[in-house]
């Protein structure tokens, strides 16, 4: 009972159980950390990535709210159909004396047509801004957010713990949690697409081509000129988020 | 009644709920498993078809459970200001509640624990948590803060109880179980009440007393940190922290006067939790009322009187709006009554003082409840402008009793199987007391013979 165990031994018992527990679960990250690489196959990431950055344009002036992109992404994404989340929709901004009424039935998918017309009426279509400070990135808890080197924030659904800390922390209401997977979700500029060379399905549908894709660091290519000829802006630049979206003729009362 | 005596008493009195408890803690035991039971019926149909069996939706994605969880954190204060920050100060008075102010602490943060793991959407992912968890985010913080003051609170819990085990150990011999018998052998480390083992355990409590308050002052601030660290009208503001851990105090307090009047009752302890106790806690509660509905003025007044971006419609629906009633009534329960009870020297009694924390401890869940879903219920996007607002679901309020419920059964149960009242240190105030006595009434001899000379 009255065995004495020395200080100095206490310390150095305590300090190598300690470095143990410490070493361990290190240990198994670089361990994860080489079996990533591994797994990636022939090209590395930054060889696919080559360099570019994604940007997305939306021109306002060109929209007329037939809801086709919404339909589409959700076809593409597997988001239910049915249920109340989307990863684009389309807001409908009519500007009266009154002031300004904002709707969005079903996210845009078929929108009734509007009994009287205001003095000023026009669409906006919205998605994930990809933003180039990412809120949602910081706050994941377990990095199952994260943004690819190529500009485009992807959600890791086999990570992802369905904490929905992420959601709230995106000022622009772009995610939610998907009903059927229990797991954060959002636009991903259709990134499968994207690695396969084409463009995201919104794109594609548009009949309007209001929605156009690219890279911004190719200046020859469409959405790069767009952005260096006309006057354009992202959404809620007081939020210091860095939108990677880029409206044409956006609207003040635009939310 | 000489102090040997007075020690026999307590002890009978303090033992006696562990080897027969009453029919009413039967009976409330049993109500209790009875809702946990039903709950976790229900916490399975959450797990078959996911977060969509409660009421939340894609803008309003937080709740009950968060709501929940938030007021837990609060409460689990209690041990923290009672049973470390009353003892540094010098306080005497409060070591008959400490034991119960630390074990609302633990069963408060397991509570919290496991209304977070009920909100998750994968709560199968648990570990990802400890395996990919990224300093960064806040939500990281907590999860350190929590659990080390958990740990920190556990062993805060345990240690003071050394000597009162091992008089469980001395005392109850054949009347309880053999496994009880060698469980309370293996807690009592051998205690033998020897001057040389108070001395050095009088020293740890000292230190850990220490060390506890910056934890609970910790798991508060940081708890109000996931809120305040994002870009959200209502929780992106700088007195969140502060703001936390007052209302922690505040509902701790009250959560330990609605204990102590239960336990009192239930176990017949009215000899060592007397009016006085009740008093002071119940001041206390007052003091940290007054500064908590200080704080939620200075709050609103500047929010108000500049009204940025969103805080015109979130401060409608306070003052006017879909929360204005629970708004108000939250000032006229929890800081208007019980001042009102506590200062009007009719209503100064034990039932007053209990009836005062009943009304904090139902309050501050409401308050929470509309710290969190107002600031979500104004919508990022105007997708969700048309959807319905937040209203809990059955499923939901069931799940949520399973923290509520199973927070009042932890505690119950604990002192199914531990004294609520920690006779050793009871016994050494009285010692110290007729210490104290004898040696004045020394020194007033040697006065006297001195003045004699």
């Amino acid at each position: 009972m009255n065995k004495k165990v020395p200080r100095r031994q206490f310390i150095t018992g305590a300090c190598k159980l300690l470095a143990a527990g410490l070493a361990a679960p290190l240990g198994s990250l670089v361990v994860q950390g080489n079996r990533s690489l591994a797994a990636s196959g022939e090209k590395s990431w930054p060889e696919i990535w080559d360099g570019k950055q994604w940007g997305f344009v939306v021109d306002t002036h060109k929209c007329i709210g037939c809801g086709r992109c919404v339909k589409a992404c959700k076809q593409e994404n597997k988001v239910p159909m049915d249920d109340e989340v989307y990863r684009t929709w389309v807001e409908r901004y009519v500007e009266t004396s009154d002031g300004v009424s904002i709707d969005s039935p079903n996210g845009g998918l078929n929108f009734p047509p509007l009994e009287e017309g205001g003095e000023k009426q026009f669409f906006a279509p919205k998605l994930c801004n990809q933003c180039e400070k990412p809120p949602c990135v910081q706050v994941c808890p377990v990095g199952a957010t994260y943004r690819t080197g190529d500009g485009v924030i992807l959600v890791d659904e086999k990570r992802c713990v369905g904490c929905r800390y992420c959601i709230q922390a995106c000022p622009y209401g772009a995610r939610f949690l998907h009903p059927e997977t229990h797991v954060a979700d959002k636009c991903t500029w259709c990134y499968h697409r994207v690695l396969r060379g084409m463009k995201p399905a919104c794109v594609t549908v548009c009949p309007a081509g209001a929605r156009k894709f690219g890279n911004l660091g190719d200046h020859n290519s469409e959405v790069a000129e767009i952005i260096e000829t006309n006057r354009v802006r992202g959404l809620k630049p007081e939020k210091g988020t860095k939108p990677r979206v880029f409206y044409v003729g956006l609207d003040e009362v635009v939310m | 009644m000489s102090n040997n005596e007075r020690s026999l008493e307590l002890e009978e009195i303090a033992l006696k709920p562990l080897v027969k408890p009453g029919l009413g803690y039967n009976i409330g035991l049993a109500s209790l498993a009875v809702v946990v039971a039903v709950g976790v019926l229900f916490y399975a149909g959450q797990l078959w078809k996911g977060l969509s069996v409660t009421g939340m939706q894609n803008q309003v994605f937080w709740g009950l459970y968060i709501t929940t969880f938030v007021y837990f954190i609060g409460i689990s204060l209690a041990g923290t200001l009672v049973s470390a920050i009353l003892r540094l100060s010098g306080q005497h008075w409060q070591s008959p509640v400490s034991r119960i102010a630390e074990v609302i602490t633990g069963s408060a943060l397991i509570g919290a624990l496991l209304m977070v793991v009920i909100d998750m959407g994968r709560p199968e992912r648990l570990l990802n948590i400890f395996i990919h968890g990224r300093i960064q985010s806040p939500l990281l913080w907590d999860v350190i803060a929590v659990n080390t003051y958990l740990f920190g609170s556990l062993l805060y819990l345990y240690i003071p109880m050394i000597p009162d085990l091992a008089l469980c150990r001395d005392k109850l011999g054949e009347s309880v179980s053999p496994i009880r018998q060698k469980i309370y052998r293996l807690l009592a480390l051998g205690w033998q009440n020897t001057p040389e083992q108070k001395e050095r355990l009088e020293k740890v409590i000292g230190i850990m007393s220490v060390v506890i308050i910056p934890a609970g002052i910790a798991v508060h601030s940081v708890t109000a940190w996931i809120f305040g660290m994002t870009l959200r009208s209502g929780w992106d503001t700088t007195i969140l922290a502060p703001y936390f851990v007052v209302s922690a105090f505040f509902s701790g307090v009250a959560m330990v006067i609605v204990a102590m009047a239960i336990f009192r009752k239930a176990f017949g302890l009215e000899k060592y939790l007397t009016v006085d106790h009740f008093k002071k806690l119940g001041w206390l509660l007052i003091a940290m009322g007054l500064v908590y509905g200080y704080f939620n003025f200075a709050e609103l007044l500047t929010e108000a009187y500049k009204v940025k971006g969103h805080e015109l419609e979130f401060l409608s629906m306070f003052f006017t709006g879909r929360f204005s009633m629970l708004f108000w009534l939250f000032f006229l329960d929890c800081i208007l009554l019980p001042v009102f009870l506590m200062v009007w020297p009719t209503t100064r009694n034990i039932t007053g003082i209990t009836i005062a924390g009943v009304l904090v401890v139902i309050g501050v869940w409401f308050k929470r409840y509309i710290f969190v879903i107002p600031t979500l219920s104004l919508a990022n996007t105007p997708t969700y402008f048309d959807s319905a607002p937040y209203r809990a679901s059955l499923p939901e309020l069931s799940i949520t009793m399973i923290g509520l419920a199973g927070f009042a059964l932890l505690i119950a149960l604990f002192f199914r199987f531990f004294p609520a009242i920690p006779v050793w240190e009871i016994a050494n105030e009285w010692d110290k007391e007729s210490a104290e006595i004898s040696s004045i009434n020394s020194v007033r001899l040697g006065k006297f013979k001195g003045g004699a000379k």
